[in-house]
């Protein structure tokens, strides 16, 4: 995303400021993401992270730039938080050749290397494992980068989640284990299915790392206890794994309306919406309503602008469709 | 010169290549001071040291995660998979992770990255440590794979699988490890994709792999003896294919025998033999007869395993049947 163009009342401030920026742009990009599978533009899948917001922009504002993120299908927002433009972003849901990968990736694979976005996996809890490689690279070769894996309360119960965070914890790897704890798998409870009351948390012991847990819709909350982490991970004092409480407003993907949930427990998020509250947190400390709206109109041509560029993007031809099976550029598996 | 058993040559092929690039790095299970269960990499710990080589906790899915990790972040590491039928445990990773990211992803990553595996029957294990699984491998877009079928074979290819910037599934026949040759001083590397001709005949061309290399060419000498002069073919790489070879090859005799130590169906030897029919159908003289070990999972009785696993005897009754109706 761009960076604020307000001028700051202090660094702290400006901070702040740049953090509501991301989160409110990540829920408008949703929110248009949304609106295009209705249209039919967006097809196959998407899951959103409408109601999650906070986790990926405070994360995200924690790290250095060469810092690693692996998400998972519910990517779209962790990929935007490390500074990936919306339009490809946007053309890659829709198939496009201006996509982020040329349309070959999808919603559910969104990769940007060059923004240490290192993929987003769909088989869950691959990409923990995975996310300990890069650490261990980063380790091998001394350069203090640290990978963040990001899952759902859902993905702790799979066998990938445990392998990692006994590998990562007996080669002390500098990587962070981020639980979106959202409640909710697909449409089952994780409560319902799983041994204890914190997937990610209380699990945490049996690796011989502390148990943090961490309101997933404060961004500051976020950003401070990841800020943490970074430190213990470049200190070489190995990997952390951080439980963020947390909600989606919507469904788990596509047009799910998520009835499964009780109206009760869906309006008592909704008051904890991240982004109305971290609002009215900076108009407290003395952020005009002016500068906040200034923002939010930006963002919201930033969105259109986006979303206009994306629909302008080609359909992708015969020369994509064998490209990059091997490293040689092409498909060819015989002579 | 020195003469080296199959299972040195691993341990060769790895340390020429970790001394010639700082970004080689190993992990597995036992492959450290315990020199690898199979000793393959004996003597790699005390030359490169516990941080380039390192022992692993029993997890699957973190070793290859942790390949495939540090290959899309600029190592070149090297996975063992103890024995390949544990790839069923990480099947994930390798198939769906290391396979498909670089096409997902539009060419973002590369994953110049090996993993080795003990393949195959031959030692008595029964079935969840015999099966071999190159024809798992093959049918996975994305992935390479390599079979040698001798101790010089292996430090070449292993070389040129560490240098590639695929992933290479790496095969190693366990019922060769303990197989000797003479292998030449100095560097070794050798060519992915290249299949090579062992023997020259005239009359059938028997196109093997790995373990049932040798066994083809002990068939093949036991053929001639009875009139029946035959080619063999070394396949030695799954993927790529080395189809020119072979079409040349059966083009010249105008029979083919596959001799695969996997599982009938969907055998390696299905897909060449139907690139065979496809392409030069009309140079055939003969049905193409498909040498394999039945479809059945590998019992552990030595009398009962050896039934199962193409023998040299098989392949010579086959072959002498086929050409004599
Ligand atoms: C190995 C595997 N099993 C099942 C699925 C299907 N699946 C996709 S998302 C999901 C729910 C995951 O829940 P959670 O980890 O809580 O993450 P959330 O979707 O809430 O972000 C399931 C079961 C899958 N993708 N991979």
């Amino acid at each position: 995303m761009s960076s604020t163009k307000v001028a700051p009342t202090s660094s702290d401030l400006a901070h702040k400021v740049a953090l509501y920026r991301s989160q409110y742009a990540l829920r408008q990009f949703e929110k248009r993401a949304y609106d295009l599978f209705l249209e039919g533009l967006v097809k196959g899948t998407s899951h959103l992270s409408i109601g999650q917001e906070a986790i990926a922009a405070g994360v995200a504002a924690a790290m250095r730039s060469d810092d690693w993120t692996f998400a998972t299908y519910r990517g779209h927002a962790h990929t935007l938080a490390r500074g990936v433009p919306m339009t490809p972003v946007f053309a890659e849901l829709m198939g496009r050749t201006n996509g982020l990968m040329a349309g070959k990736g999808g919603s559910m694979h969104l990769t940007s290397v060059e923004h240490g976005v290192m993929g987003s996996y769909a088989v869950i809890g691959a990409h923990l494992p995975i996310a300990c490689g890069a650490a261990w690279s980063a380790q091998y070769r001394g350069t203090e980068q640290v990978a963040v894996a990001f899952f759902g309360d859902g993905s702790t119960n799979i066998g990938a989640f445990h392998e990692a965070l006994n590998f990562a914890a007996v080669w002390k790897l500098p990587v962070i284990f981020f639980c979106e704890n959202n409640l909710w798998m697909e449409y089952t409870r994780t409560s319902e299915v799983t041994a204890v009351a914190n997937p990610a948390a209380d699990r945490a012991s049996a690796y011989g790392l502390e148990s943090i847990i961490v309101d997933g819709n404060d961004a500051d909350a976020v950003f401070e206890v990841t800020s943490a982490a970074f430190a213990r991970a470049r200190a070489g004092e190995g990997p952390s794994m951080i439980e963020a409480k947390t909600y989606r407003h919507g469904g788990h993907s596509r047009a799910d309306p998520g009835k499964y949930r009780p109206d009760e427990e869906l309006a008592e998020w909704m008051t904890k919406d991240p982004i109305p509250l971290y609002r009215t947190r900076l108009l407290e400390a003395g952020v005009s309503e002016d500068e906040l709206v200034l923002i939010e109109n930006e963002v919201d041509a930033e969105v259109d602008l986006a979303t206009d560029e994306a629909k302008a993007g080609g359909v992708p031809g015969e020369d994509l469709l064998l490209k990059d099976v091997w490293a040689d550029g092409g498909a060819s598996w015989r002579n | 010169m020195a003469e080296l058993t199959f299972r040195e040559s691993i341990a060769r092929g790895i340390a020429q290549e970790m001394r010639r690039d700082e970004s080689v790095v190993f992990l597995g299970e036992d492959i450290g001071a315990a020199g690898g269960v199979f000793k393959g990499t004996v003597g790699l710990i005390e030359e490169f040291g516990g941080v380039r080589v390192r022992d692993t906790p029993i997890s699957e899915q973190a070793i290859l995660g942790a390949a495939m990790g540090a290959a899309m972040t600029g190592l070149r590491p090297i996975a063992e998979i103890m024995f390949s039928d544990f790839f069923a445990v990480c099947w994930d990773i390798v198939a769906n992770e290391i396979a498909k990211s670089r096409y997902m992803t539009n060419g973002q990553m590369t994953f110049p990255l090996v993993i080795r595996s003990g393949n195959g029957g031959g030692l008595r294990f029964g079935a969840q440590h015999s099966q071999s699984v190159e024809n798992w491998a093959m049918m996975v877009p994305g992935l390479k794979v390599v079979v040698p079928s001798n101790a010089v074979d292996v430090i070449g290819l292993m070389a040129a699988s560490i240098r590639d910037n695929d992933p290479v599934i790496f095969l190693e026949a366990k019922a060769l490890y303990s197989s000797k040759m003479d292998v030449p001083d100095g560097e070794i590397v050798d060519t992915l994709g290249t299949a090579k001709v062992l023997r020259e005949g005239s009359n059938a061309t028997l196109v093997a792999l790995g373990a049932m290399v040798p066994r083809a060419l002990e068939a093949a000498t036991e053929l001639a003896a009875s009139g029946i002069d035959c080619t063999v073919v070394d396949v030695r790489s799954l993927v790529p294919l080395d189809t020119a070879t072979i079409l040349r090859e059966v083009s010249a005799t105008g029979r083919l025998f596959t001799v695969e130590e996997n599982p009938r169906l969907c055998g390696w030897g299905a897909e060449v033999a139907s690139i065979v029919a496809d392409e030069i159908f009309y140079d055939l003289d003969g049905p193409i007869v498909r040498i394999t070990t039945p479809h059945i999972p590998l019992p552990a009785a030595d009398a009962l395993e050896d039934m199962a696993i193409p023998s040299v005897e098989r392949i010579v009754t086959t072959v002498h049947k086929s050409m004599n109706s």
